[in-house]
């Protein structure tokens, strides 16, 4: 029942131009996170007393949490569901929602006024509130992540410990600790695994739930009291496309062979969550009889149908369709408007659907706030690349690789 | 293995149903806390405010924030804009003229209306919102992280935030007062009013007396008392010549200020028995399919 790790570091340059591309946008964004410190975040951003929460909330922490989904929909699938042909995907898909939750803990950390009081929540607790439940199961969810991701690191250095210096005579206290270490995440893990679904599914719908409290004030084509389910089933329903978009870039970026069959196995559960998808929004505008504001032409009305046409209608043909799942480019399009879509809904739920009764004008976001966001998600990227070419995370093309209980766990 | 299997079908099922257990379906409303019968209010007669800002100055001076001079509220002119309350005025006065007759304007005073069931305080991630005894929703610095969620919650759009600071910016509210009227002393926006406009009192004895002028005069007010029933109830309360909406209130229910929101929440979490229940759950679900790969090999 034990088989060998056929995930190894990406050997490549690391940087490219693209690669500068991105460190400099990624240097952007200190900067503005410096000028967010030294001069708060009035500075920086259009947000206002009408508008509270801007783009850092609903993309940074609301699309972000969603697009994180690949983490627990693979370890679902993968480890509870226990299908092996989906073990090699695991550990890329672990890696993003890594990245993207620590991301989302960083623009939570930028956009609260008091950055130095983050862990008040963990003593001050208030049950009632909808954001404590996202806070508390985020931060344990994180911790969770870094757990699952602690085997790849023993894996790549047991053995492995070779430091300079006068530091050579911590070599061997070092393997010892973490081939014991090793041991213990590997008599651990299931626990870790299930808890990581679970917290996931809590804090995926509660963020639904945040917006429910705004009441009025959010447009009726969004709010519904069960925005938590739409929440969650859309987070669902992003998870598989995170992966495939993702193998689809690494693959042309690392020049790997496209791992087509898994990819199109995987893509075949889209379809169906999408389905549900669409079925409880549709559903849920119909009972509440929400399609009255369609026939207006408005902001509001022409993002809705922006975002169920390009974001759920148009991939979830694509993904019933036979000849697009044997398409990488194909299912890389159509997994790129679920994206989209998902990442629509969340910026759409936040922000668009926020009208505040008072207030002189409607909040944009500010070109601070693009370029941080933006320089954000370049920073994301930029760690996924060096993490690929640092730990064992892709597999090798031959996956029939023998597996194992985690693919998070590979060793003999 | 290249289609799903009726049994992982099942289990998926299973695993999806579950999820759905703990949707808002069986959801119970949260306890809500008994306030004491006692609870203060403030009547606000729009009829009768002349418009004279001392509030506004006064309210200033209490919470220390810069007032400037008591004359520079004679300035009539700011009413020609639809003012809100802010981090730097807790409280300001607008004026409505009467169309047909600009010699009997409306002036209506704004701040915090301290709800009954506060939507600020249910949503605030640590709790640093209280409901006092008495009446007042007060902030407590120490706590708050600055996230603003009060902000995004409250439904008379109140809170406001320091956008300019960058170490310890506050929530900023009307907070009734409440150092003051813990020494005795009545709210400074109420002590000062010349016109008698605002009446400081037991919640219950106000909503009665409210009643009670628009039962005598009914030509004067309309009939409606503004906060009697507003979002489960509010310790101000307000009665008005005419329909308040013309007036720049709000149209809002009577259902509490958090509205569903709480019994969502807990309706996932139940006494942590969903999520348990769900872990439980999964872990069966885990183990069945780790027993049966171990049987085909």
């Amino acid at each position: 029942m034990s088989g060998h790790s056929n995930a190894y570091p990406i050997k490549a340059k690391f940087l490219t131009p693209t690669v500068w591309g991105l460190i400099i946008l990624a240097a952007t964004a200190v900067l503005i996170v410096l000028a967010r410190l030294i001069f708060g975040i009035g500075s920086v951003t259009n947000l206002s007393n009408s508008t509270p929460w801007g783009l850092w909330i609903g993309v940074d922490v609301g699309a972000g949490v969603a697009l994180a989904a690949g983490g627990f929909t693979t370890a679902a699938i993968a480890h509870i569901m226990n299908r092996e042909e989906f073990h090699s995907i695991v550990r890329p898909a672990l890696l993003t929602a890594l990245l993207g939750y620590t991301f989302v803990a960083s623009s939570v950390m930028i956009d609260i006024g008091r950055w130095y009081y983050i862990w008040h929540p963990l003593i001050m607790w208030n049950g009632n509130s909808a954001l404590f439940e996202v806070g508390i199961c985020v931060m344990i969810y994180l911790t969770v992540l870094y757990i699952e991701f602690l085997p790849i690191v023993t894996e790549r250095f047991i053995g492995h410990v070779n430091l300079p210096g006068f530091l050579k005579m911590l070599n061997r206290p070092i393997d010892k600790f973490l081939r014991i270490l090793d041991r213990g995440l590997n008599t651990t893990m299931s626990f870790f695994i299930i808890a990581g679904v679970v917290l996931s599914c809590l804090h995926q719908s509660s963020l639904g739930t945040l917006m429910i409290i705004a009441g009025p004030k959010m447009h009726p084509l969004w709010q519904t009291p069960i925005l938590p389910l739409l929440f969650l089933l859309s987070a669902f329903s992003v998870g598989f496309p995170m992966v495939i978009m993702e193998a689809y870039i690494s693959a042309k970026s690392f020049k790997l062979r496209h791992e087509t069959e898994v990819i199109s196995k995987l893509a075949r559960f889209v379809g169906p969550l999408l389905g549900i998808y669409f079925a409880f929004k549709i559903g849920d505008m119909v009972i509440r009889e929400t399609f009255v504001y369609l026939t207006e032409f408005t902001l509001a009305s022409t993002m809705f149908v922006i975002e169920l046409l390009f974001g759920i209608i148009i991939p979830l043909r694509m993904f019933l369709s036979r000849s697009v799942l044997k398409s990488p480019l194909a299912l890389f399009i159509a997994s790129s408007l679920v994206i989209f879509g998902v990442l629509f809904n969340r910026f759409n739920n936040f922000i668009i659907a926020y009208n505040p009764p008072f207030t002189d004008a409607r909040y944009f976001p500010s070109i601070y706030e693009f370029l941080l966001t933006i320089g954000f998600i370049a920073f994301e990227v930029l760690l996924y690349r060096a993490c690929v070419m640092i730990f064992p995370v892709v597999s090798k093309e031959d996956h029939q690789g023998r597996s194992t209980k985690y693919a998070i766990r590979w060793k003999v | 293995m290249s289609t799903i299997s009726r049994r992982s079908f099942i289990k998926t099922g299973i695993a999806a149903g579950s999820v759905m257990l703990a949707s808002p379906k069986d959801a119970r409303p949260a306890e809500v806390k008994t306030l004491p019968p006692d609870r203060r209010g403030v009547l606000v007669d729009t009829t009768v405010c002349i418009g004279c800002r001392r509030c506004e100055w006064a309210c200033k001076n209490a919470h220390s924030l810069p007032a400037g001079d008591i004359t520079d509220y004679d300035d009539e002119s700011v009413f020609a804009n639809k003012r809100r309350p802010d981090d730097k005025a807790l409280t300001i006065v607008n004026r409505y003229e009467k169309i047909g007759d600009e010699r009997f304007p409306t002036n209506v005073k704004i701040q915090c209306m301290h709800c009954e069931q506060p939507a600020c305080l249910s949503a605030c991630i640590v709790g640093a919102f209280k409901k006092d005894d008495t009446g007042a929703v007060v902030w407590d610095t120490d706590k708050c992280i600055g996230c603003r969620y009060c902000m995004v919650a409250c439904p008379f759009q109140i809170p406001a935030f320091e956008y300019e600071k960058a170490l310890d910016p506050k929530i900023m509210k009307c907070d009734f007062c409440i150092d003051r009227q813990k020494n005795g002393e009545l709210p400074a926006c109420v002590e000062i009013c010349p016109a008698e406009a605002l009446t400081f009192g037991k919640r219950s004895e106000l909503i009665t007396l409210a009643h009670r002028k628009i039962e005598l005069f009914p030509e004067r007010y309309y009939n409606k008392v503004y906060g009697e029933a507003e979002v489960g109830g509010t310790s101000w309360l307000y009665l008005a010549s005419r329909e308040f909406m013309e007036l720049g209130f709000l149209k809002l229910g009577t259902n509490p200020a958090p509205g569903v929101s709480e019994s969502i929440q807990h309706g996932i979490f139940a006494y942590f028995v969903p999520p348990i229940a769900f872990y439980a759950l999964l872990g069966g679900v885990m183990w069945l399919n780790k027993n049966r790969n171990r049987g085909e090999e």
